[in-house]
């Protein structure tokens, strides 16, 4: 690790944020990935941070369109790594990672295309040897090597965690949503296009896709051996009312009442 | 005791005897624990013929007139007989020889095992017993504290009764919160030592998601993720195909199941047929330390105002009725909720377009859900499908939302949570002299 020793002042932070091509969930048109633009939003939020764009995989003209939208929301460059269709692209990446050595990595949780596994961050983390955290919220303060950052909870809590850097950092849906692309630093944007040996994902190539069925909904089966329990769960009202109605009260009972229900759910700090 | 059945020719004729000084005494040995007072409706005769008692039958219903429930669980005087056989059917089933292991790691937030958890043991389950004669076990993994439903030998029961062979608890406290890496190392340990065929993590975030991808790559495997059907397939190495989730859940992709897999919820019917022995086991091994570069600070307190409403666990909405708008928020601070609003508070610009709920607004999975002032639209209510309790306060007790409601306070927005504003700075205050004297 070599950045562990020498303390990082903020003027010389570098980022970097792999970006991949999103697909429309509905129009399934190529575009910027969600997850991958609130990453480079993260990057561009931290202030002095030297911000590199790497993508690494195949480039036709609807993957070129999608890219140019991460240019567009104030970068001047993107790395693009030139691989074949099918490639695995984690030796591409991890040798990028090598060269640049950023501080901080960060990327989306998973790719809108292909296996979108969520795995690369992961492999990177252990081809590198650096640690890795997921559902990164926001980052605090980065002092002497040391992130300090906030991760997401389910339920829009957070917790505080402290990061060794050089480290890889994912976000996902809970991180500020990302800036609007300008089409004019879109299009004056730059590829510095680099070529490496694109090693074919052999094992991916034997997996066979298809679109997304439906998934069956599960349904509630009701083991009982009398036909009377049958009938009464199948002829039972999904949501009967059932509720407490307080009506002709004061609204100190009201409010008592409320009190009571809110204290039992345990809502109240 | 003997199986021969020994009678008493002088109490079966007490029994049947209703006028017999005795009989009440002897009615209630015969009835064994039914009590006292039930007689029973059926007994063998002594010529070896079943006997029924038609007036012990059935109860009195509340007019004074009797009643006969057939559905089989008021039969004569052995109520309690057939309830605990219902309970006990379920098959006790020991595997004392595993051909093979199947781990799993359930997620356990706060400390039980949630319904993910639950379906991916049916998953578990369901690839250790595929083959009859040579059945697996099925290890569970367990981090930090471990509450179950009950107490003492129960909580071992709960376990059982979710598919679980054997446990390996590792409680810790360095395993408490976010500790992927002791995590990691734990399970490395127990890969080293038992080897087991397959691992099965819940791909829910921030649990099986994130220490699942972790063992996948430490253990070198190309871990299948989002995983929601396995079938059989004798032609992949494990005997499994499975069905995954891919490209953003725009693809299915179908591949021989790896020795990891991150499994999605529902994707397997839980247990609930048989009942394992979640018999303790310790590593001999110990674990190494491992100098952790992740290190966990605790939660951190968040502004609800600033929590995304889709996320929110306690929402203060506010609608037509509501004519105070300062003293609504001034509510919704002091109750610490989340603000919402519906539809007609929003188009007459109270409330920002964000922070509509509805089918047109924002669908909310809260907790607890408090309408004021909000009759309920269609729209609105599907909007709020998935909260589990709902709070209204409305002044027209007819209004829909009253009907779908929890709790339903009828009268004027305003003095209501004027009043719950008092109420609950009131136990503030109290909570804050407590902490002070303590």
């Amino acid at each position: 690790m070599p950045h562990n020793a020498n303390p990082l002042s903020k003027m010389e932070l570098s980022v970097a944020v792999l970006v991949s091509v999103g697909r429309h969930p509905l129009t399934a048109r190529a575009r910027r990935a969600d997850h991958d633009a609130r990453a480079v939003e993260m990057a561009l939020s931290l202030g002095n941070a030297n911000v590199q764009l790497i993508h690494a995989g195949d480039n036709g003209a609807p993957s070129e369109e999608a890219l140019r939208s991460y240019l567009g929301m104030g970068l001047g460059e993107i790395s693009l790594i030139k691989q074949s269709l099918g490639a695995d692209v984690l030796p591409a990446l991890a040798a990028w990672l090598r060269d640049a050595a950023p501080h901080l990595v960060l990327t989306g949780t998973r790719a809108e295309t292909g296996e979108g596994s969520g795995l690369v961050p992961y492999m990177l983390a252990e081809i590198l040897g650096w640690p890795v955290i997921s559902g990164l919220a926001q980052v605090e303060s980065i002092e002497g090597g040391i992130a300090t950052v906030l991760q997401a909870l389910p339920r829009g809590k957070r917790r505080r965690l402290r990061i060794r850097l050089p480290a890889i950092a994912t976000v996902d849906s809970s991180a500020p949503v990302a800036r609007q692309n300008a089409f004019g630093p879109a299009r004056r944007g730059e590829f510095a296009t680099r070529t490496c040996a694109s090693a074919i994902d052999e094992l991916q190539a034997q997996w066979s896709e298809q679109p997304a069925r439906k998934r069956p909904k599960r349904l509630k089966i009701v083991k009982s051996a009398s036909a009377r329990d049958r009938f009464k769960a199948a002829a039972a009202k999904a949501d009967s009312g059932g509720g407490q109605l307080l009506s002709d009260v004061t609204p100190e009972q009201g409010a008592e009442a409320i009190f009571t229900l809110l204290k039992g759910e345990d809502v109240l700090g | 005791m003997s199986e021969t059945i020994r009678r008493d020719p002088r109490r079966e004729w007490i029994a049947r005897n209703r006028l017999h000084p005795e009989h009440a005494r002897v009615i209630a040995a015969l009835g064994g624990n039914g009590g006292g007072a039930v007689a029973i409706s059926e007994w063998l005769g002594p010529n070896g013929v079943v006997r029924r008692n038609p007036r012990a039958i059935g109860f009195i219903g509340p007019n004074g007139i009797k009643r006969i429930d057939r559905s089989g669980l008021q039969q004569g005087g052995q109520p309690t007989a057939t309830t605990t056989a219902a309970r006990d059917s379920r098959r006790t089933v020991v595997i004392d020889q595993p051909a093979f292991l199947v781990a799993v790691v359930p997620d356990m937030t706060g400390g039980r095992l949630s319904s993910h958890d639950k379906d991916l043991l049916g998953l578990a389950r369901r690839v250790a017993d595929a083959d009859v004669e040579r059945p697996g076990a099925v290890v569970a993994i367990l981090f930090g504290e471990y509450k179950g439903e009950g107490g003492g030998e129960l909580k071992e029961q709960a376990l059982g009764e979710a598919g679980i062979d054997r446990v390996v608890h590792f409680d810790d406290e360095f395993y408490a919160g976010f500790a992927p890496e002791a995590r990691l190392a734990a399970l490395s340990a127990v890969e080293r030592e038992m080897t087991p065929r397959c691992w099965l993590l819940p791909d829910s975030p921030l649990g099986g998601a994130d220490l699942g991808r972790r063992l996948a790559v430490r253990l070198g495997e190309r871990a299948a993720t989002g995983v929601w059907q396995i079938e059989a397939d004798n032609k992949a190495p494990m005997g499994w195909r499975c069905t995954a989730r891919g490209g953003g859940g725009s693809l299915d992709i179908q591949r021989p199941l790896p020795r990891v897999a991150l499994a999605l919820a529902e994707c397997a019917e839980p247990v609930d047929e048989t009942r394992h022995a979640a018999e303790q086991l310790t590593l001999s091994a110990s674990i190494p330390a491992t100098l952790s570069r992740i290190e966990d600070l605790g939660q951190v307190a968040v502004d609800p105002a600033g929590v995304a409403l889709a996320e929110a666990e306690f929402i203060l909405s506010g609608g037509n009725g509501v004519k105070q708008w300062d003293a609504f928020h001034h509510a919704a601070k002091v109750l610490g909720a989340t603000e919402g609003a519906s539809r007609v508070a929003v188009d007459d610009g109270f409330m920002a377009r964000d922070r509509q709920v509805g089918a047109t607004g924002t669908w909310v999975t809260a907790r607890v859900y408090m309408a004021v002032g909000i009759s309920g639209a269609i729209q609105h209510l599907q909007g709020i499908q998935r909260c589990d309790k709902v709070v209204a306060i409305n002044l027209d007790p007819g209004c829909d939302m009253v009907k779908r409601a929890d709790l339903a306070v009828i009268g004027d927005a305003g003095n209501i949570l004027a009043a719950l504003v008092a109420r609950i700075e009131q136990y503030r205050e109290q909570q804050q002299e407590k902490r002070n004297a303590a």
